[in-house]
């Protein structure tokens, strides 16, 4: 390419980077500002110093920190929950046979497709019945394990070769210990997009634990912050500190492992 | 080693591994302890699948149908219900309120679809071959989606806001009077379809960056000697090879688009003056707030059969296309 072409490319593609990027540095921007900096027009934009006001407000009180909890709770059971089912189901109907696991297959595929609005309302009530609405049970019970989860462990295990698995077979290992102690750990790829996955949209849910969950000390941080928000409309500095700490997880998580989420993320749709 | 799995591990050998030639003088004994296998091995997938059945099927099919009662009854989830027949379905035809909805839904659809594809098509374009940066631009493009609808609207909502806000600052320092943005029932759904392209952009981009490596360069190699500029190779050549990754996208925004709910609850609550109520905040508002259960489910089913139909419509056209596409080669 000529020099030229280049260049010209970056005059695009750097003003529009820049543009993806500033929302999310003005959020750290303003968690860092006073109230005062912020609450007048036109308010500043960029801070005289550092002010930590809004992050000891939101860590004074007693709720984020319980909230943040809360949402670790629910994404981390979800995500080793959906690692071990999702793996034991996979492997079984990748390498198993029996009566059924074709129909059921293609039940749990199809499941898929059913728009999470058309099941709230008599999920909700299944919650109920069980006497789980209101606490975390509710939030975690649906997310153990998705068809998602299933479908692709057993795409992985179909494209990994059967004879080591048949050598074990043959030197005595039940099915259990072939899956964990010989598939799994070829398996890394799989187990790194399905806990990916699944912490992305356990930990950013909001409208299953809005329905599910009445009581503030059982809210998650997403939950936690609309409220939040809404009761401190003025405090802004304190509103953004709680965002940074509700979207810094997944961003560190992002930033560390990008090459996973990316791949996780566009493989999930295509080959599915 | 006493693992508990030691006595079990006969009995789970696959069928075809224990009993090669199958073949018909096979003892009855043998005959036997083959069936008591194949039934140890039913046992031990039922064992590995149960759960993820009980729980995937469960919360799936057992809702589906309970929602289709639902829909036929008047029920506010706390008293017993009615049964209505299809008047749910009736007064929602006649509903202007689910009318608006359905409205306010499709023009979002129709915007954020179609330019979260083409802005993504042209990023990625931008970004392939060798680029300087392309790495610290795509991780830039792409980290918005990551955050989450709740943290987007929380962020929006203070960047938008009339008072103190961001935006009104930069329109005042460029001599631009003040805007109501959210809050003018004449924005607020264009700057919703914004604030979803700013973070679901970057997905289109990766998925096309994803897809344009494995376009073969033999072929774009060929039509450059044979004189194709870069308009004709775009056209003749990139987006034929794009295309199934475009039906794709297609779909997934388009079923992302309509039942878009969490940044608007965040966001405007469907304000102002229901200028930002889409249908599945239409569903929440009809189940959750008004307690008007078997009206939402009604809704509810609405939106799944026009979701079915829109993904279907699409599958056919995309094979319909790799058919055309085939007689073409």
């Amino acid at each position: 390419m000529s020099g030229r072409g280049a260049l010209g490319r970056h005059l695009v593609l750097a003003p529009l980077a820049l543009a993806f990027a500033l929302p999310l540095v003005w959020l750290v921007l303003s968690s860092v500002m006073s109230d005062t900096e912020i609450n007048r027009f036109p308010p500043a934009l960029w801070p005289k110093g550092v002010d930590l006001g809004g992050y000891r407000y939101v860590l004074g009180n007693a709720m984020f920190p319980r909230w943040f909890a809360n949402s670790l709770i629910v994404a981390s059971v979800a995500v080793v929950s959906n690692l071990l089912l999702g793996a034991l189901g996979g492997y079984a109907f990748a390498r198993m046979r029996f009566a059924g696991s074709r129909v059921l297959l293609g039940l749990m595929l199809a499941t898929m497709a059913v728009p999470f609005q058309l099941t709230m309302i008599p999920t909700f009530l299944v919650m109920k019945w069980f006497g789980l609405i209101d606490t975390l049970g509710a939030l975690i019970v649906p997310s153990l394990v998705t068809p998602f989860a299933v479908f692709l462990f057993r795409q992985f295990f179909l494209a990994l070769p059967r004879e080591m698995e048949e050598a074990a077979w043959i030197d005595g290992c039940s099915r259990l210990r072939v899956l964990f102690s010989i598939v799994l750990p070829l398996a890394r790829p799989a187990l790194a997009t399905v806990a990916v996955l699944t912490f992305l949209t356990t930990w950013n849910d909001l409208s299953w634990p809005l329905i599910a969950i009445n009581h503030d000390t059982r809210y998650t941080l997403q939950l936690g912050l609309t409220t939040f928000q809404g009761q401190h409309h003025v405090h802004w500095s304190a509103v953004m500190a709680g965002n940074v700490i509700t979207v810094l997880p997944v961003l560190v998580a992002f930033l560390l492992a990008q090459r996973t989420f990316v791949q996780s993320l566009t493989s999930s749709g295509l080959k599915g | 080693m006493t693992s508990p799995y030691r006595e079990t591990v006969v009995s789970t050998l696959p069928r075809a591994l224990t009993l090669p030639p199958q073949s018909p003088a096979l003892a009855p004994a043998a005959r036997r302890a083959a069936r008591r296998r194949a039934r140890r091995e039913r046992a031990t997938a039922w064992a590995f699948i149960g759960p993820s059945v009980v729980v995937i099927l469960g919360l799936s099919v057992v809702p589906v149908v309970w929602s289709l009662l639902l829909s036929l009854r008047a029920d506010d989830l706390v008293t017993p219900g009615r049964w209505v027949g299809l008047d749910n379905y009736d007064a929602l035809v006649q509903d202007p309120g689910f009318r608006t909805a359905v409205g306010n839904t499709l023009l979002y659809a129709a915007l954020y679809v179609p330019l979260s594809l083409v802005g993504g098509l042209a990023l990625a374009l931008a970004l392939n071959g060798r680029v300087r940066f392309a790495g610290l631009y795509r991780t830039l493009v792409f980290v918005p989606f990551v955050v989450s609808a709740t943290a987007q609207g929380v962020l929006f909502s203070f960047i938008l806001d009339p008072e103190f806000g961001a935006a009104n600052a930069l329109l005042h320092h460029l001599g631009v009077s003040r805007q109501g943005f959210l809050s003018d029932p004449g924005q607020a759904l264009y700057l919703l379809v914004l604030i979803s392209l700013w973070s679901g952009v970057g997905f289109c981009v990766v998925v096309y960056l994803a897809a344009l490596q494995d376009v073969p360069p033999e072929l774009v190699e060929s039509a450059r000697i044979d004189g194709a500029n870069r308009v004709q190779l775009l056209r003749h050549v990139t987006l034929p090879a794009l295309t199934p990754v475009t039906v794709f996208l297609l779909v997934w925004q388009l079923i992302t688009a309509l039942q878009v709910f969490d940044l608007i609850y965040v966001t405007t609550k469907g304000g102002p003056l229901g200028s930002t109520t889409v249908v599945v905040y239409f569903v929440w508002q009809q189940a959750f707030q008004l307690f008007t259960a078997g009206y939402g489910a009604a809704t509810a089913y609405v939106l799944a059969v026009a979701l079915f139909l829109a993904g279907g419509a699409l599958h056919l056209l995309r094979r319909r296309g790799d058919r055309t596409e085939g007689v073409a080669r």
